[in-house]
């Protein structure tokens, strides 16, 4: 229990204290089967923890989500459900594939199902499934203690949204990646992280973390904790300069406006969040909805949502993005699974282009969201003209459509989110309303460094020659066209690298509600020439 | 009333989507408040299915407009009849 430092790259800022909970590994063990008594026992013993679990998790769900497991909790405790795989297991069957072949038998005969509804009870057959196998190979689900310092190799999104970070905590991953998803949730979320750490000490039991510089102290002395007492103070007088900036509007110090919007991943952030503190919403990553364990969002689901955003930002902008899967955000039943590079692949408006039974329904409830406020329609991944103008037509069918029907609606404008390099070269060639500067995506593209390989984090810098560049390139062609520009990446939340970006013509930057207070606190550090 | 007296009867799901999920585990629970055997098949001559069972009641997978046919035998048999009908004809209480 001696101190030990550590060092990692700080991948989002704040400090934190707390005990340590460390991830189990994020891949089942593989089992070695033993005798029929032995399996049996083993599967006994994995219904009972999938039970309990179950159990548990009813007892804090709310009325829907505990009908739901109730259901499980009832097939679950059938004998008959598992009265097969105990009678492969006595056939010398181990039991994870006894206990699989059981479930996937019952799972077919539910897919084979005339009645759509009761087909759509194989997923909670599959989650059971899954739940069960958890218990058996001993990697069990995560389960992130309110307030820990977690510490792991890598966190999923999945695992992120699991915990409950209201109590404080941080992440201390020994690989991972500042540009890898949960980082930027971690950033929008306020969570202390630290990626990259490599070897963390065996047996330590708390950490002081301080994700702006990546500084970790394992079983802090009591030097370590007075110093750290006093640095979350100064942070906190801080904190309360920024939050006071945040209602002003952005001013740099030479009296240029800046327009500063903010990005929204969940509607549900809109609860604490007062919409006078921005311009409007810059980014709206419409992912969330499609990430529900009911598969993909209907129109009618995705119009609520959208008018929910809108109607919370009235009369200000929001800048909505179709779905942006593929790449590390995978969507069940939607994206190409066995593609070897995702990240060059179908992912973006390549997708929604290939999937346009998926799209034009999106493109319906944005059209008939349109009415209710100010609404922007952005397009992910474009590289080619031709690929705006495809989306257009679908666009204007939509409308067609839904004026044909007499349904309300309008035509929002439709502008592209430039993030593939080719893109920022071209600008100028596409009919876009709008340009939005993906720095995330354009800085990984340009500099050929995955944002989910730790191992080259470090040369995924947005403040590149190269990145500003092509920033430039865009605010040259948006000037000529005659159309706004603004840039949506967490290079926008980087106090360092504000200067840069007004500098390359930006005049309107959206970040993640935490980062509005020190973005403006950053514009109106810098004087323009 | 003999345990080896055979009580029948039967009802029609009339709630939207059948014998789903939450009334699976409403009749399950229902019957299993009771000792007697408790069966029903979709047609008078079987298959009959354990109402009981919530796995073995999913597999019947019957849609709305199918009739429960019952046929139950115990001590409660009369009680229990009475109420397994009350609950498929209360819609399970849904809809």
């Amino acid at each position: 229990m001696t101190r030990v430092l550590g060092l990692g790259i700080p991948a989002s800022p704040g400090l934190a204290a707390g005990v340590l909970a460390r991830l189990a590994p994020a891949r089942p063990t593989i089992r070695h089967a033993g005798t029929p008594a032995d399996e049996a026992g083993a599967l006994r013993a994995a219904l009972a923890q999938a039970i309990a679990d179950l159990a548990a998790l009813i007892g804090a769900a709310d009325t829907d989500a505990a009908d739901m497991l109730s259901f499980q909790l009832a097939m679950l405790e059938d004998d008959a459900l598992s009265e097969g795989a105990f009678a492969a297991i006595e056939a010398g069957e181990a039991a994870d594939s006894a206990w699989c072949d059981a479930l996937d038998r019952e799972i077919a005969d539910y897919r084979a199902a005339e009645d759509s509804y009761f087909r759509a009870r194989a997923s909670d057959l599959e989650d059971m499934r899954a739940r069960v196998l958890r218990a058996l190979t001993g990697a069990a689900e995560l389960a992130i203690p309110a307030g820990a310092v977690v510490l792991g190799a890598d966190l999923t999104p999945s695992q992120f949204l699991a915990a409950d970070w209201r109590q404080g905590g941080a992440i201390l991953l020994t690989e991972g990646s500042a540009q890898a998803h949960v980082a930027m949730l971690a950033r929008a979320r306020a969570v202390p992280m630290v990626i990259g750490l490599g070897v963390a000490p065996e047996g330590a039991r708390e950490a002081l973390v301080d994700g702006g510089t990546g500084r970790v102290v394992f079983d802090p002395d009591l030097d370590d904790r007075a110093r750290f007492t006093d640095a979350l103070a100064a942070a906190q007088r801080t904190a309360a300069a920024h939050a006071e900036i945040s209602r002003k509007p952005a001013m740099t110090a030479d009296g240029t406006m800046i327009k500063v919007l903010v990005n929204l991943g969940d509607p549900d952030e809109l609860a604490e969040l007062d919409p006078a503190i921005c311009d409007g919403v810059g980014l709206v990553r419409s992912e969330f909805l499609f990430h529900g364990r009911d598969g993909l969002p209907d129109e009618v689901a995705q119009y609520q949502a959208y008018h929910r955003i809108l109607t919370w930002a009235a009369p200000r902008p929001v800048t909505i993005r179709t779905l942006d899967a593929g790449g590390d955000k995978p969507v069940p039943g939607l994206t190409i699974d066995a593609e070897t590079n995702p990240f060059l692949g179908t992912r973006g408006l390549r997708l929604s282009l290939a999937k346009p039974e998926v799209f034009t329904q999106q493109l319906r409830a944005l059209a008939r969201a349109a009415v209710v406020g100010n609404l922007r329609i952005m397009l992910p991944m474009v590289t080619l003209p031709a690929e705006l103008s495809a989306a257009a037509v679908l666009l204007d069918q939509v409308v067609a459509e839904l004026a044909a029907a007499g349904i309300p609606h309008a035509r929002p404008p439709l502008g592209i989110m430039v993030e593939v390099p080719a893109a920022a070269l071209t600008a100028g060639d596409f009919g876009a309303d709008f340009y939005s500067i993906g720095s995330n995506d354009l800085t990984q593209y340009t500099l050929a460094a995955a944002r989910d390989i730790g191992s080259v984090a470090r040369l995924g810098d947005a403040g590149h020659p190269a990145v500003l560049q092509l920033i430039r390139a865009t605010v040259a062609a948006a000037v000529v066209r005659g159309v706004d520009v603004s840039l949506c990446g967490d290079a926008a939340g980087e106090p360092g690298l504000v200067p840069a970006l007004l500098t390359a013509g930006l005049r309107s930057l959206s970040v993640a509600p935490v980062a509005v207070g020190r973005t403006k606190a950053a514009i109106a550090g810098v004087r323009l020439p | 009333m003999t345990t080896t007296e055979m009580l029948t009867d039967r009802a029609e799901l009339t709630n939207l989507a059948g014998l789903h999920a939450r009334p699976a585990v409403k009749l399950t629970q229902l019957a299993k408040s009771f000792t007697s055997r408790i069966e029903f098949a979709p047609s008078p001559d079987g298959p009959w299915t354990d109402a009981k069972s919530p796995v073995k009641v999913m597999r019947v997978k019957a849609p709305m407009g199918a009739h429960l046919h019952f046929r139950i035998s115990g001590a409660d048999a009369a009680e229990a009849m009475d109420a397994v009908l009350a609950l498929v004809r209360a819609k399970f209480g849904e809809d």
